[in-house]
């Protein structure tokens, strides 16, 4: 558990909203949870009246719902169809383009775009996912440019999970409830008729700095007690479970399961669940011109590993079928993911399921396989 | 590995110095590297190469290793991208990303015999090899070249070849699928030509290239006439859309063949070649 009593202020609502605003005046671009078109998404925000007041989601395969609660909290939902990683890894990035044609042509590489970014409210499982894309696209002998720009000035002010959704299981991922590391602050939501109040902790210096700008209190024993209660009902109820353990060898001695061709029917290959995932990384690049071919430019784009063209090679795709496709995706996130990565491609943020329009629930695909799994 | 400075996405502009005809819609391209110090490349690695406005391919190298400021691909015209690549003339620009990948395990032929098996357009990533060992024949056993390709017209590097054969040492077998006289050579696959050739299964080092199923039933029979998985090596094929392991497109279980690959040893691939549609 990560609210160590003798740092940990209490915030008010109005608290938070300075706290945006002192952002924003740092020149932050701040990013945070809205109500937008029924769902929860990620958009930009001024102040605390932007976010979510008196919101929750109801949450299952193939379903979500935004519904009223019977309080003002401004974090009392899980999460929604966006993920940071729109912000962090964009789904459209322009790489390069050509200056001058012909013997002429020089390549300019694109510069790194944007104010800094503060993402507010971000998930202990979200957390976990920005660390599982910083690996991927940070490690080894080649490092995103233009990931590492947008990371290295990024602000965090993550939220412990008052609330879990109904396809939440980032206890069975050790991935949450509760935020461990990688964030500047971190807010617990406290249960209240009245205004929200949160019990707030700081991890780094630049949140530290923030904090000198906005008016708060210590937080009270019991108040740092009762956010630690909060966070503990929701570890308690989780809306799924996943039986990960020896995931990688259940998975990979299974790759002919006849489970496979049972998703496969369901399985629409539409690549929602590889959009809304916080980890899948996957990409592909664009060329074009203009109309004489003078001037060209290349963009990187989100691609999906269920799109017929993915594994396209000169004759045809490796991948016919919705069968191998869904395979690839779910051995790739939980078990081959730990032999490229060191770690599950899965935080358990429930994305997948929510957002399948036929409802494959990745638990229970899991669940499956073990259970008729020979050994 | 530390991070390097440049974008690895970003590439360089070469120059076509010449285009040769190989083949049926196989062309060579010669470029000269515009870089101050080419980077230089190991036999069986790739570049990643960008026809301007049209798209950008994984090819590999086909010249020689030991001439690094000359880059040398040999490509079939097959989709949009390769096609306008092989239209290049002399003079004209491309643009390069690489070299990536691993290559073949030169150090390891060091006294062995070389097998090496290519099938049609494989014969390519496998020519950089042959300059390497044929440069310093004296280090190496027996060197076996067994070639299948479609029909006597698809023969790539003839000249080349009938200059290699008159070397001591050197066999070179080339069988076709189909062929009309006067072709009097083998015809069949290329696996059939295994037997034919002459080296100590015990002390032998075996460089494999071509389609997968040949790949396959190569190393099956280069196995069973007593090479070990571990001195066998099969050079892979997949969509490739960066050459760094971040695409994710070219994953073959929990490879990425850009990067683990395209040059993977025999024992890390015999299972997964087995699962249709891995």
């Amino acid at each position: 558990m990560s609210l160590p009593p003798h740092s940990a202020q209490l915030l008010t609502s109005e608290g938070l909203d300075q706290l945006l605003r002192a952002l924003r005046r740092g020149g932050y671009r701040a990013v945070g949870p809205t109500v937008r078109e029924g769902v929860i998404a990620y958009e930009d925000i001024d102040c605390v009246e932007d976010l979510p007041r008196g919101w929750t989601d109801e949450q299952s395969g193939g379903h979500y719902r935004l519904r009223r609660r019977d309080d003002d909290a401004l974090f009392g939902y899980a999460v929604g169809p966006h993920s940071w990683k729109q912000f962090l890894h964009p789904p459209r990035q322009r790489l390069w383009r050509t200056r001058g044609g012909g013997d002429a042509v020089q390549i300019e590489r694109e510069p790194p775009d944007g104010p800094p970014l503060a993402l507010i409210g971000v998930r202990a499982c979200e957390l976990k996912a920005v660390a599982i894309q910083d690996t991927v696209l940070l490690g080894g002998a080649y490092g995103d440019p233009h990931y590492r720009a947008r990371r290295a000035d990024t602000f965090i002010l993550a939220v412990n999970c008052t609330v879990a959704g109904g396809t939440c299981f980032c206890v069975s991922m050790d991935c949450g409830p509760n935020v461990a590391t990688g964030f500047d602050l971190a807010l617990t939501e406290l249960a209240a008729a009245g205004p929200p109040a949160f019990v707030l902790q700081s991890a780094t210096p630049a949140g530290r700095k923030v904090l000198e700008e906005i008016s708060h209190r210590p937080a009270t024993e019991s108040e740092i007690a009762a956010a630690r209660a909060r966070v503990q009902h929701s570890a308690q109820h989780m809306g799924r479970q996943m039986p990960a353990q020896n995931l990688p060898q259940l998975l990979l001695r299974n790759l002919e399961h006849p489970r496979w061709s049972e998703v496969a029917d369901r399985c629409l290959a539409c690549g929602n669940c590889t959009m809304v995932c916080p980890t899948c990384f996957c990409t592909s690049v664009e060329d074009s011109s203009d109309l004489r071919g003078q001037q060209t430019s290349r963009t990187r784009r989100w691609d999906s590993c269920f799109t017929i063209d993915f594994t396209y090679l000169h004759g045809g795709s490796v991948r016919q079928s919705t069968r191998a496709r869904y395979r690839q995706w779910l051995t790739h996130k939980l078990a081959t993911w730990h032999q490229q990565f060191g770690s599950s491609g899965c935080v358990g943020c429930g994305r997948c399921i929510t957002w399948c329009p036929v409802g494959i629930d990745i638990t229970e695909e899991v669940s499956a396989i073990r259970a008729s799994d020979p050994g | 590995m530390h991070a390097r400075a440049t974008d690895p996405m970003v590439p360089r502009v070469l120059r076509v110095r010449s285009r040769r005809r190989d083949g049926p819609q196989v062309w060579t391209l010669q470029c000269d590297d515009g870089a101050n110090e080419p980077p230089g490349f190991a036999a069986g690695q790739f570049n990643m190469l960008t026809a301007f406005g049209v798209g950008e391919v994984p090819i590999s190298f086909s010249g020689d290793p030991a001439r690094p400021q000359r880059i040398v691909h040999t490509i079939r015209a097959v989709g949009a991208v390769s096609s306008a690549l092989t239209r290049l003339g002399a003079g004209a620009a491309l643009a390069v990303r690489g070299p990536f990948g691993t290559g073949w395990p030169m150090s390891e032929a060091a006294g062995r015999d070389v097998v090496l098996v290519a099938g049609g357009l494989g014969l390519a990533p496998l020519r950089p090899a042959l300059y390497q060992l044929l440069a310093q024949r004296a280090g190496y056993g027996r060197i076996t070249l067994l070639y299948g390709t479609r029909s006597p017209q698809e023969i790539l590097f003839r000249r080349e070849i009938d200059s290699w054969r008159k070397l001591t040492g050197v066999m070179i077998e080339v069988t076709v699928d189909h062929a009309m006289p006067p072709w009097h050579g083998h015809v069949g696959v290329v696996t059939a030509l295994i037997p034919r050739a002459r080296f100590d299964p015990r002390r032998t080092l075996a460089l494999i290239c071509g389609p997968e199923i040949m790949m396959r039933f190569a190393a099956e029979a280069l196995g069973a006439a007593g090479v070990a998985s571990e001195a066998i090596y099969l050079s892979l094929e997949r969509s490739m859309k960066c050459g760094i392991g971040r695409c994710g497109h070219c994953q073959f279980g929990g490879l990425f063949i850009c990067r683990d690959g395209p040059v993977i040893r025999y024992d890390r691939l015999r299972e997964p070649l087995r699962v249709r549609e891995l």
